[in-house]
């Protein structure tokens, strides 16, 4: 830094250089140690409602409204027999599983054939019809939510998993967008070649495009399967009977009317939330990359 | 298709409109799906939805066309007032307080430091629990008397912690807090997207004109990121007009109304009440306002956000 010519040094750069080099070895220790402590600080904040949780399924009602609080459990009650009991713990829990895993595996299907054909198919009327899709993103979904209801109705399919199932398989605008995006990008060489050989185009989506867009599949599917699992809306209108519940909103329901235990929330907070976080972190990478790309998804 | 131009002249069309005919069947049996998808749960319920706020309609009688009257009955409806009154409120707390947190914790975590992607991870775990897990858990830390929360309050001197959950005046901000604390993780990560799209050469050239860490800040992350604040501030303001889950569960509307939002409402009307006709009104009204205030965030963007 001692070259530069015809610029502002600052009075680090002045003086002599081994005096600058401590300086600097100085600031920076400080530097890194107030960045561990802002860090740590933080992880702190997030991660204490976890812990608490974590802990908290194994105290009775009693232990949890103890004053000081404790986070340790003295002595360790079990409160999952309990919660077995009030809530039908296993229809839930492979309900959750069957509506999410079907609702994903249909919004990957019917959105990347979209995609494809927004992306790389002519048809008549292709570029229109992109941006009513566009435009589609920008309703929000408490617009629809009576109507559709009232669809569901008419159908009958009201307390079936059916209405949480079936609009996934007929496209996702926000995945059929994202992987329009990446179809774009992906060169034409492959595809001529494998048109030459008179491939047809389901053909060279199934095999050119679909294994070369497994990268963007995975994010998607990290993001429409935590939606899924979480969603409280759509379960909280159309299910009825408890036995068809998901997780999520058969812990809602059960905080509502006909419990007010404590205990019993923070064991099935602790269940809905353990599945999804161990997904999270095996798919971590994937959702990240999946929100740089797209700039983000809420609400 | 050198064979094409030996061939009369009318194959040679009727070859290429089967070829066109082909291409076209092809794309549209492809989007076919995403076709009904629009017509059934999209676009045919907006105009659906559109037509059923002209009615008074409880599901059980026949619908009764009434024009105009429940976009009219809004102003005057007290809870409807108060809902779009705490909804703004929330948007106006919640969205500035969670940017400038997730921006300081993207800044946080955009150094270069050992097992820093730790970190990140870790902040990104409230984001993808359920809301209903979480204000569960919430809820208790709330607790007036024993939460965790009034607990860590009551360490610092001179400070009396509010009620939380049962006073009127703190159930919101309870909500905000709550709500930031699980967003904060998400927001940082698009944050972070932004910065490490900043080339290293701008921070060089300043820093050898000699600015310093604040101007630095000032004048080139800001203006270079102004981007990626603007979309976060769109989707974050449509995000908080849509707040449901988080007063559903934490606080079921109360005490005494004071965390009703539109979201809240409207669903109380169309599923626990069965006003279809008033509910669809009121989310129509949700869809204009959010709509418009887009739109001016449209406008305004060419004052403030810097394109390359």
């Amino acid at each position: 830094m001692t070259e530069q010519v015809g610029t502002y040094p600052s009075d680090e750069q002045v003086g002599p250089s081994r005096i600058t080099h401590g300086y600097v070895i100085v600031r920076r220790i400080i530097g890194k140690t107030l960045a561990y402590a802002g860090l740590t600080a933080v992880l702190t904040i997030t991660a204490i409602p976890f812990l608490w949780m974590a802990f908290g399924a194994f105290k009775t009602e009693i232990q949890l409204f103890e004053y000081p609080p404790n986070l340790w459990p003295n002595p360790w009650t079990n409160n999952f027999p309990l919660l077995f009991r009030a809530i039908p713990f296993g229809h839930m829990f492979f309900n959750s599983w069957e509506i999410s895993i079907l609702a994903t595996l249909g919004a990957l299907v019917s959105s990347a054939m979209a995609a494809y054909a927004f992306a790389r198919l002519k048809f008549w009327g292709r570029d229109q019809l992109f941006i009513i899709m566009l435009a589609t993103m920008m309703v929000p979904a408490q617009v629809t939510m009576v109507p559709v209801f009232i669809i569901m109705h008419r159908l009958g399919w009201i307390d079936t998993h059916l209405p949480l199932i079936v609009p996934n398989w007929v496209g996702w605008a926000f995945g059929i967008f994202l992987m329009r995006q990446f179809f774009l990008q992906i060169s034409s060489e492959m595809e001529d070649a494998a048109k030459i050989d008179g491939a047809n185009a389901f053909q060279i989506f199934l095999r050119i495009f679909v294994p070369l867009s497994k990268p963007v599949l995975a994010t998607l599917a990290v993001f429409a399967f935590l939606y899924t699992w979480n969603d409280l809306l759509g379960p909280i209108i159309y299910l009825t009977t408890q036995e068809k519940m998901t997780l999520t909103v058969g812990i809602a329901t059960f905080k509502g009317f006909q419990y007010n235990r404590f205990d019993l929330f923070m064991a099935g907070a602790l269940i809905s939330v353990v599945p999804i976080l161990i997904i999270f972190v095996i798919a971590q990478k994937y959702f990240v990359r999946g929100i740089t790309i797209s700039g983000g998804l809420k609400g | 298709m050198a064979t094409a131009e030996l061939a009369p002249k009318s194959a040679v069309s009727r070859s290429r409109r089967m070829r066109r005919l082909r291409e076209n069947a092809t794309g549209y049996l492809f989007i076919a799906p995403w076709i009904i998808g629009l017509v059934v749960f999209t676009g045919g319920p907006i105009f659906g939805g559109l037509a059923l706020s002209l009615f008074d309609w409880d599901t059980l009688s026949a619908p009764e066309f009434i024009g105009f009257d429940n976009f009219i009955r809004l102003p005057t409806d007290e809870r409807f007032v108060r809902s779009l009154h705490q909804t703004v409120y929330f948007t106006f707390a919640s969205v500035p307080l969670g940017l400038t947190i997730s921006f300081l914790l993207a800044l946080l975590v955009n150094q270069k430091l050992k097992g820093v992607n730790f970190f990140r991870t870790a902040y990104f775990l409230p984001g993808v629990s359920s809301v209903v897990a979480i204000a569960l858990i919430w809820g208790w830390l709330y607790d007036g008397h024993t939460g965790l929360v009034n607990f860590l309050l009551d360490l610092i001197p001179g400070v009396t912690p509010p009620l939380w959950l049962v006073d009127t005046r703190w159930s919101m901000p309870a909500v905000i807090i709550m709500s930031v604390w699980r967003t904060m993780g998400f927001d940082m990560i698009i944050f972070l997207a932004g910065l490490q799209a900043i080339a290293p050469e701008y921070y060089e050239s300043a820093r050898i004109d000699g600015a310093n860490r604040w101007q630095l800040l000032r004048h080139i992350t800001l203006p270079l990121i102004s981007f990626t604040i603007f979309f976060l501030v769109v989707v974050s303001i449509i995000g908080s007009f849509k707040v449901f889950e988080q007063t559903l569960i934490l606080t079921n509307g109360g005490p005494a109304f004071s965390t009703y939002t539109l979201v809240f409402y409207i669903y109380r009307h169309a599923f626990q009440q069965f006003n279809m006709g008033y509910a669809s009104a009121m989310a129509f009204t949700l869809f204009a306002i959010t709509f418009i205030v887009t739109m001016f965030q449209w406008r305004m963007q060419r004052r403030w956000v810097h394109y390359d």
